[in-house]
């Protein structure tokens, strides 16, 4: 599945909800404590991250199939 | 990226917000907005109006006509909203002491009365904003810093409070359940009387740290563990209760809204010139 994933850094706060609630482990949090992708490729576009992102800092989306 | 909708609700300038990371209020104020835009009011006709404490903060975040009034009076405030101008949807954001300790007695009369109100309470467990003060809704046994050996208060259900006291909508969700907290005030806007929701949120600075729970993430995984949907709590015996709570609609009743009824005695006075 194709996904493009967002994130707003300015908002992020680094609490790291997102990175306990990916199923995939996509995501992980940078040495500035702000949440990073480290592995895109497997990415489902569930959502999980975005739905429950308390600063709204970042959004999944499906790529559109070309 | 496409800008998602609910991010014209928000005032863009004052985010982000000022909530400590992991804070599940800014899940609660999105679940709002989006039940709001579920319902397609308008910001021109929906009011927002809020206590003191952290959760009430949210009105500041909020692009519609907003009020941040004093402690507790939120209901008030409110109540007068809504009867100055019946039009408008009128929500309340409170918090668990704003709502039930402080604004105890207005809480209560605001449901006897039934106001056409969709109040939204904040429930963190805990006195945030002035450094993890036991709140009536602290758990017995868990630490705050006005009970450092564990709190031996009794626990207001405020769910359990709303329903005696008249109210005639009653729900609660949790931030972990955000479709469902969504869902839960959609349905709470719909009704006409006064609605009560008790939305969940972790406070991993001031309850977590002080009870152990871990981060954030934590707190809403012992959410997800723990919280029970109303039908399957309905079927579950007393003993397998201990230690989980219910979340879903408790209550969905009619009776005659405090508009209505003042309607009627403007007309039994012999009316008045519109």
């Amino acid at each position: 599945m194709k996904s493009e994933i967002t994130i707003k850094t300015v908002r992020c706060k680094g609490c790291g909800i997102c990175v306990a609630f990916c199923p995939k482990a996509v995501l992980a949090l940078s040495e500035l404590g702000k949440v990073q992708v480290v592995n895109k490729e497997a990415c489902i576009a569930c959502g999980q991250c975005e739905l429950r992102c308390p600063d709204y800092a970042i959004f999944v989306d499906k790529e559109a199939a070309k | 990226m496409m800008e998602r909708s609910f991010e014209r609700y928000f005032r863009q300038n004052h985010l982000p917000h000022l909530w400590c990371p992991g804070c599940g209020n800014g899940i609660a104020m999105k679940a709002i907005v989006q039940a709001i835009e579920q319902k397609g009011f308008s910001q021109d006709n929906t009011v927002i109006v809020s206590g003191i404490g952290c959760s009430s903060r949210a009105s500041g975040y909020m692009d519609f006509d907003t009020l941040h009034t004093a402690h507790g009076r939120a209901i008030p405030f409110a109540t007068g909203i809504k009867l100055a101008n019946p039009d408008l949807n009128v929500v309340v954001i409170t918090g668990d002491g704003d709502c039930t300790a402080i604004g105890g007695n207005h809480f209560i009369h605001g449901c006897r009365r039934n106001v056409d109100l969709t109040v939204i309470m904040f429930n963190n467990n805990i006195y945030g904003m002035t450094g993890g003060q036991a709140s009536p809704t602290t758990p017995i046994g868990a630490k705050a810093t006005t009970a450092p050996y564990g709190s031996v208060d009794r626990t207001f259900d405020a769910c359990e409070l709303a329903e005696a006291a008249g109210a005639t909508y009653v729900a609660r969700s949790t931030a972990f359940h955000v479709m469902h907290m969504t869902n839960m005030i959609a349905a709470g806007l719909d009704n006409k009387g006064f609605s009560f929701i008790e939305a969940m949120v972790q406070c991993p600075t001031a309850f977590g740290r002080k009870n152990r729970m871990g981060g954030p993430a934590d707190m809403m995984k012992w959410m997800r563990d723990h919280a029970v949907m109303k039908a399957a709590w309905d079927k579950l015996p007393q003993e397998k209760r201990e230690g989980k709570f219910p979340i879903g609609c408790f209550l969905q009743t009619e009776a005659i809204d405090y508009d209505t009824a003042y309607d009627q005695v403007i007309e039994r006075a012999g009316g008045a010139e519109k």
